[in-house]
């Protein structure tokens, strides 16, 4: 279809041809006009909405900061929110890393079935993931089963509404933001180093961690960068998952902009999101800096 | 000696590496799999082991009578989802065509804008633009959405395009710009053809991202504009309603078979 429309060569003389040539830069106007209008001044406005005191957002005044930062409540809420953040980051590493290793080390067609299997959950519905979960861990579910018949346990365990339950089906989730960029760092990676690794005497776990392991950081601070906002935003998932005995930021933004109709109360929970979310990434993208250049030093 | 050290060394690491990487195999397939199990099943709860295989899903599903608020869900969400992404095609290939190549600061600082919907917390920008259309007095339409949902997306077709663009030999512009061509012409029959797989890539990417998205919807949907994955939440969220079963598969459906079609086409997975 591209390639189909042949059209003889237009004979510009060349002064009339830069002259209607755009200037590339200008490409981005629309996009950044666009981003301006509906991005960073809706932003802009959830900052000037927190500061009103009263839900019809006549009074001006920072009474919504002074309870949410008073209350050990809003507190609690806020770092449980970056734990369960933090906690996904770490399982999708200790069980995603191995398989982009395994898939460094296949062969082609190996991985482009891995690649598949990888990118496919990207592509479903997050609700249909999380739906997905509650067959698996309800009471009646895939596990209670298998631990019931394997007489691991008399009575169906409870897996829905607990952090665990809900640390495992956000990593399934979440794992292809972790190794699309993991695997795409790591088939990179020479591989005449790993065998040049072994052919001076180094085991596969020191060759792991001492030449494959600091080649793969950017790859993996990215992983951990995408997994991490994703996660603590993941509202369906945590809802559905963790009920309501479970409570995160994304529940008590939507609690108070929707339910309570508390509008400044909910621009301060969902700028407490944005600041802290957005800190922790900042350190983990300082963190995997720092760490390559210390690895690259020794 | 040493090498039989290292050959109980190097079974530990697969073992490790091998349990590690099956598991996380596991639980991505595993998933789907109970999907389209429980989605084929003639019981009313999810119980498993699933008895019974059955339609009766899919044929309520389908029925016009007992589901027409899914089907207009379903709807509004591909007639968002298409002209969003329509938007983000348009807008972020001429963004990725003006930035992507450039080191210039200002070009740096733009594309890190332009990604940053991948990090921010989407929900805080849902809540975002519910009070800023509200506050400056539009009425909820799908065509809010349709904003909200393109600039979320965008970057996907940013990235997908500007790593097409990476590989595009900057003499074959020259050549082609010193043969008399002009700048349209060059980008119709030289640039163009070479970056479409890639844009088609992250279109496809957007799309399907845009079917999903639940941060933005969730704030500017309403009774009249409701959307997929809002209308399935609900089917979850009280009493369970089987029918999100057949959605899913569906949904499971459609999504293996445009992912094959894309590989067909693009290649899709390697531009990723």
């Amino acid at each position: 279809m591209i390639s189909a429309s042949s059209g003889t060569m237009p004979k510009r003389s060349g002064r009339l041809a830069a002259l209607t040539r755009p200037a590339e830069w200008q490409f981005a106007l629309p996009l950044a006009l666009a981003f301006i209008a509906f991005f960073a001044a809706p932003l802009f406005m959830l900052i000037g909405v927190s500061a009103f005191d009263d839900d019809r957002i006549t009074q001006l005044g920072f009474a919504m900061w002074r309870k949410f930062l008073g209350d050990p409540f809003y507190w609690k809420v806020t770092i449980d929110t970056l734990e369960l953040g933090l906690m996904t980051v770490a399982a999708s590493v200790l069980i995603g890393y191995p398989l982009a290793i395994v898939y460094m080390s296949s062969g082609p067609r190996v991985q482009r079935v891995l690649l598949f299997i990888i990118i496919m959950p990207l592509l479903l519905s997050v609700v249909v993931r999380t739906f997905a979960w509650i067959v698996i861990l309800g009471h009646e579910g895939v596990v209670n089963y298998a631990l019931m018949w394997m007489g691991l346990t008399p009575t169906p365990l409870r897996l829905l509404q607990t952090e665990f339950g809900l640390v495992l089906s956000l990593t399934q989730i979440e794992m292809p933001l972790m190794l699309l960029p993991l695997i795409s760092v790591m088939s990179r990676i020479d591989p005449n180093l790993r065998d040049a690794s072994a052919a001076l005497g180094a085991s596969r776990w020191r060759t792991l961690f001492t030449v494959i392991f600091p080649l793969s950081l950017p790859g993996l601070v990215a992983g951990c960068m995408l997994v991490f906002a994703s996660s603590t935003t993941a509202f369906i998932s945590q809802q559905i998952i963790g009920g309501n005995r479970l409570v995160y930021l994304p529940l008590l933004i939507w609690q108070q902009s929707l339910v309570v109709y508390n509008w400044p109360l909910a621009a301060v929970a969902a700028l407490t999101l944005l600041v802290s979310v957005t800190a922790v990434v900042v350190v983990i993208s300082a963190l995997g800096r720092r760490g390559t250049r210390y690895l690259n030093v020794t | 000696m040493l090498r039989k050290r290292h050959s109980l060394t190097d079974w530990s690491y697969w073992l490790v590496i091998g349990a590690l990487a099956s598991f996380a195999l596991l639980i991505m397939v595993g998933p789907v799999i109970v999907v389209l199990a429980t989605s084929l099943t003639e019981n009313r709860s999810l119980k498993f082991p699933p008895t019974g295989l059955s339609f009766q899903w899919y044929r309520q599903l389908f029925d016009e009578s007992v589901s027409r608020q899914i089907h207009r869900a379903a709807g509004n969400s591909l007639t968002v989802a298409a002209w969003a992404t329509f938007a983000a095609v348009l807008f972020g290939t001429l963004a990725a065509l003006a930035i992507s190549r450039s080191q210039a600061r200002l070009a740096r600082l733009m594309d890190a804008v332009f990604m940053s919907p991948m990090i921010l917390p989407g929900l805080s920008f849902g809540l975002a633009a519910l009070m800023y259309f509200t506050l400056l007095g539009f009425r909820p339409s799908l065509n809010l959405i349709i904003i909200g949902h393109a600039l979320l997306i965008v970057p996907f077709v940013l990235r997908t395009t500007s790593a097409s663009l990476s590989q595009l030999d900057g003499s074959l512009l020259e050549c082609s710009a010193s043969l008399g061509a002009s700048w349209l012409y060059t980008f119709r029959r030289v640039t163009l053809p070479i970056i479409a797989p890639g844009i088609a890539a992250g279109a496809f990417l957007a799309f399907m991202a845009s079917i999903d998205n639940v941060p933005i919807s969730l704030f500017l949907s309403g009774p009249r504009t409701d959307m997929l994955p809002i209308r399935m939440w609900g089917m979850m969220e009280s009493t369970l309603d089987v029918r999100i079963a057949a959605v899913s598969g569906v949904l499971i459906a459609l999504v293996l078979s445009l992912m094959l079609l894309m590989e067909r086409l693009v290649g899709f997975t390697r531009r990723v």
